[in-house]
């Protein structure tokens, strides 16, 4: 299954290599072009003779890390976090570090601990991972300073028609990216599989910049908050309820007559989809939707429990109708367009 | 059969803090004695009843004693100090009234408190109406001990009084003892001192030594506004236990009385309670080790003067310890 | 890797892996009686769940020698399943809430359903900073089900394991879960192998105890029914990590930890500290005021007082689910348990004497 191999592939902001590579021969057969740009996007393209709207797909390949700052005189590892991350989910947990060794992030003995201790939660400052060297030196001749620390988390079945795994915020846009393209559309279809979006949208700058598409989709996971015990409004996205169209979010105000236009193509093709409560933290959109000129973009996101920690969940139904779905949208997108540009009034039916 | 809750009215009256639970003793021995082969009191304040049978020794514990006061010192104008007898909650006790063996009654007053949280035990005081040290004297000894005073209240189908931890396991214990036929060697410890540690249980299993064992006891709920949450809820049925500080049941033994309820149709809720223990703690770690479970009657309130319980619980208590006493684990 | 250490390291990934929470010990009490099997003369089980080994000694008067370490596990037990089916969770034994967030769990309901603990406070991964650690209170588990499909496989009661493999670390260190204390029992297995290479006058009995975690309740009732004439507990002690630093004096790697105080017999833990030297086995020495926290404070005051000794087995991270130790120190445990045993005087008597 794709998306559990991008799921368990280790790959953080900058060192997006093995997914890049991975997702490069899962595409390949599909795409006219493929190239890597300088940035580290990696670019498929299809379609690239036919004329029409460009239309741009795009789904970022990094994930959380912990990159290795520091080794200590005994052979601890210091860290700080690749993207935003609460320290407290990383206590008594086991990293795997370059792909080979495994370390664990252990903590104080609750023995040990005075009173009120296990009252305050531990930062970043106070941890480190243990990767049983002996001292100094025999930890530096393992692991470099700078250096990735990755989740173990095993892509697996998960309750009711649900999976279980990291990374999926942005693998689970990869994934339905990389199915779509072996899919027939009749314009230029762009996939830019991009890098270092935790930590600020920057590879979907690059990569909108030099595309210049006509029309952008953003696919990704979105926060899935409808565990918590606050009232249903404070949920963001609930699992199993379809896709989720954004009409804002930190970083981009979705233009309402194409979330008009999604609303309308799901209605008719009978997949459920929802609105995010709330406005939630931003996504590549942010970027791309600003380069050059302007760019029309909408972001597309599948509801994800746990979205930034080592376990998050996912809806298989949600997944799947998030891809019939940018399907449907694609199939539709000519009927909208009069030469490169968006025109609405073609089709008065919205 | 229709249970008799006078007589429960009655045990929840009767004054019994730990170390002093000899009129419950007498009470109950009263009650049970047509129905034994053998009653008798042993050093800690136990009363223990045994029906010869053929079977398995199976011991049933249920604690006579309640939470109480004890009296450290008496002031010039009359006042009584006192410490804790048992898990009393001081938050509890400002305004209530106390009752002494010999009947004398009195109420808990407080020093002036500046902030809430100077609010302390050694900050109250029990005023029993006398006005000088050596009146106050006459009437009440420095180590004598005093119970909370609350009546015994039916409300619909529930109960509200003192003591109900644990008369009415007593009290379940005694229903299921009259109507037992049971062929299997009953043993019956109404047992001392349980609010100080279960000390009674302690030494009754000693003696006793049973091939399995179980206590009849209260337990929280966390069916009251924005209570500790708690899945048990009062009215609907008897508490199997399964954990709480001083057990965790065998899962055998959980099977086995899960199996027998449902077999009798007799409703039963699992109980996984965070704080306390009763009389199984100490016997399950008695000699060898005794398997033992626990019948917990949901009883909101705990430690209060009007703790209460559902008459519904208290008549499937009383069915499923008389099945298990039936029907004991191989 | 030596094969001794490779077995060693294979049986404590095994019942590491495996699932014994306090009172709930019979899945991995027969991992331990397979494993204890091929080493003794007899392997027994009691109503509490303890395991037994007997291996015999070649005397006819000979005396009774108890071994014990604890198989339980701290775990977490459903409290409650609130209405939306999430399930409501405490604690057997002492747990770290801290340590909870994000993990991966097993419930042992009619089967092992895999579950995640999730905070009940909205955004948890969009604060940065918060100055409260989420309480186990603010916790569910989250099985990924509806509530019907719940009730039919999980209970109130039910018992919660992390789910957790083991990690070979450097250096022959291995990390996972409920090490405390199943290396005192892979030790005790050492033991026993040793022993049988060697010549030994008492009956050796090593018990692999329940509910330690709760109050050391099974080494309660084993040492009560054995009424042996002398005790030796192996269990885990806390070993040097950076934020221990003048708190904790034990280092991973250097051998067991051999206790002396209160709640030791200075007879035995001479003869511990003299076999060590003889046979090069590294020790080190753990002084402990009180309490040791461990099977041997009730079993050296069972019936009429047992002579009681305690080696530690140095582990970072005690009672969270990483816990750390070093392969090399669970043998080197083993060895000079059996080493000890081995050189035991027929007569117990002049050793034990004060």
């Amino acid at each position: 299954m794709l998306l559990k191999s991008l799921s368990e592939l280790n790959g953080t902001s900058g060192a997006e290599n093995l997914v890049r590579n991975f997702l490069r021969q899962t595409i390949e057969p599909f795409v006219d072009i493929i190239n890597t740009d300088k940035m580290g996007n990696l670019i498929g393209i299809k379609n690239d003779s036919l004329s029409g709207p460009k239309v741009m797909l795009s789904a970022h390949m990094d994930e959380l890390a912990l990159m290795i700052i520091d080794i200590t005189g005994e052979g601890f590892l210091k860290f700080r976090p690749v993207g935003g991350i609460d320290a407290q989910i990383l206590v008594s947990k086991p990293v795997q570090i370059n792909n080979s060794y495994m370390g664990v992030i252990g903590a104080k003995a609750i023995h040990l601990q005075k009173h009120t201790e296990g009252q305050n939660p531990l930062s970043c400052d106070q941890l480190y991972i243990d990767i049983g060297a002996k001292s100094k030196e025999d930890a530096s001749s393992k692991v470099k300073l700078g250096d990735y620390a990755y989740f173990t988390t095993v892509f697996e079945p998960f309750g009711d028609g649900l999976y279980k795994g990291k990374a999926l915020e942005g693998r689970v846009g990869c994934a339905i990216l990389a199915e779509l393209l072996q899919n027939d559309y009749d314009f230029p279809l762009i996939a830019g599989f991009t890098v270092q979006e935790k930590v600020g949208l920057r590879g979907a700058k690059v990569a909108a910049h030099h595309l210049a598409p006509d029309f952008a989709i953003v696919l990704e996971a979105i926060v899935a908050d409808d565990m918590s015990d606050c009232a249903e409004e404070g949920w963001i996205t609930e699992l199993g309820k379809g896709p989720v169209c954004s009409f804002m979010d930190r970083s981009t105000l979705y233009s309402s007559k194409l979330i008009q236009w999604v609303t309308g193509v799901a209605r008719q093709n009978g997949i459920p989809l929802q609105f995010p409560r709330g406005s939630g933290s931003g996504n590549d959109a942010g970027s791309i939707h600003i380069s050059k000129v302007g760019i029309p973009t909408i972001s597309l996101s599948v509801p994800c429990r746990y979205i930034h920690s080592f376990a998050s969940v996912i809806s298989e139904k949600d997944y799947q109708a998030c891809y019939d779905l940018v399907n449907a949208l694609l199939k539709e997108l000519p009927n909208i367009f009069e030469g490169s540009s968006i025109n609405f009034a073609k089709e008065d039916k919205f | 059969m229709d249970m008799d809750f006078r007589i429960l009215e009655q045990l929840t009256q009767i004054f019994g803090p730990s170390g002093s639970e000899e009129q419950v003793a007498e009470f109950i021995s009263a009650q049970i004695r047509p129905y034994c082969d053998e009653v008798t009191n042993d050093t800690l304040g136990n009363l223990i009843a045994v029906r010869h049978g053929t079977g398995k020794k199976i011991m049933v514990a249920a604690h006579m004693d309640e939470i109480g006061l004890m009296i450290t010192h008496i002031d010039k104008e009359g006042f009584l100090r006192f410490t804790p007898l048992g898990g009393v909650r001081t938050s509890n006790l400002v305004g209530q009234r106390v009752k002494f063996n010999r009947g004398r009654m009195g109420t808990i007053g407080v020093e002036k408190i500046a902030k809430p949280s100077d609010f302390k035990l050694d900050k109250l005081f029990i005023d029993i109406g006398a006005v000088s040290q050596n009146e106050a004297e006459q009437i009440v000894r420095l180590g004598e001990t005093a119970v909370f005073v609350g009546d015994f209240v039916e409300v619909g189908s529930r109960i509200m009084a003192k003591a109900l931890d644990d008369r009415i396991g007593c009290f379940v214990v005694i229903e299921a003892l009259k109507r037992s036929k049971s062929t299997n060697e009953l043993v019956f410890a109404f047992t001392a001192q349980e609010e100080l540690g279960t000390r009674g249980a302690k030494t009754a299993a000693y003696a006793l030594e049973p091939d399995l064992a179980i206590a009849v006891d209260v337990t929280a709920t966390g069916d009251t506004p924005k209570a500790h949450s708690m899945s048990v809820k009062l009215g609907s049925g008897v508490g199997i236990k399964v954990f709480d500080r001083s057990l965790i049941t065998p899962p055998q033994i959980k099977r086995w009385m899960a199996a027998v309820a449902a077999e009798r149709n007799i409703p039963f809720q699992w109980e996984v309670l965070e704080y306390g223990g009763t009389d199984s703690g100490a016997i399950h770690l008695s000699r060898g080790g005794v398997p033992s479970g626990v019948i917990s009657i949901p009883t909101r309130y705990v430690h209060s003067p009007a703790e209460m319980v559902d008459s519904r619980d208290v008549q499937a208590a009383v069915d499923l310890l008389v099945s298990l006493l039936e029907h004991p684990l191989e | 890797m030596n094969p001794q250490l490779k077995d060693a390291r294979d049986f404590l990934s095994l019942i590491s892996i495996a699932s014994g929470v306090s009172g709930y010990e019979f899945s991995i009490a027969s991992l331990v009686r397979e494993g204890f099997k091929e080493f003794s003369d007899e392997v027994l089980g009691d109503k509490i769940g303890n395991v037994y080994a007997l291996k015999r000694g070649i005397k006819e008067s000979n005396k009774k020698i108890m071994l014990a370490a604890h198989m339980d596990e701290i775990g977490l037990i459903v409290k409650k399943i609130d209405s939306r089916g999430f399930l409501q969770f405490t604690s057997i034994g002492g747990i770290d809430q801290r340590t909870l967030l994000s993990q991966e769990v097993l419930v042992h309901g009619n089967r092992a359903i895999p579950g995640i603990i999730a905070s009940l406070s909205p955004h948890l991964f969009d604060k940065m900073e918060s100055s409260q650690a989420v309480k186990m209170d603010e916790m569910v588990i989250d099985v990924g089900m509806p509530l019907a499909k719940i009730q039919e496989v999980i209970q109130v009661g039910d018992i919660i394991t992390i789910k957790r493999q083991t990690y070979p670390l450097l250096n022959n260190l291995i990390a996972g879960k409920s090490l405390d204390d199943r290396a005192g029992v892979v030790a005790m297995k050492v033991c026993l192998e040793e022993l049988s290479r060697l010549k030994h006058s008492h009956d050796v009995v090593a018990v692999a105890t329940t509910q330690e975690e709760v109050g050391a309740r099974g080494a309660i009732t084993s040492a009560y029914a054995l009424n042996p004439d002398l005790a030796v507990i192996i269990d885990v002690t806390h070993a040097c990590t950076p934020d221990l630093k003048g708190q904790v004096t034990i280092d991973l790697g250097k051998g067991p930890a051999v206790a002396l105080g209160p709640n030791i017999h200075p007879g035995i833990y001479g003869h511990l500290v003299d076999s060590a030297h003889f046979h090069r086995v590294p020790i080190q020495i753990e002084p402990i005021p009180g309490h040791s926290g461990t099977d041997a404070w009730p079993i050296q005051v069972t019936q009429a007082g047992i002579p009681t000794g305690l080696i530690s087995i140095p582990l970072r991270y005690m009672h969270t689910s990483v816990e750390t130790l070093n392969i090399q120190d669970v043998i080197n445990s083993g060895k000079l348990l059996a080493y000890s045993i081995a050189s035991l005087p027929d007569d117990l008597e002049g050793m034990l004497c004060y």
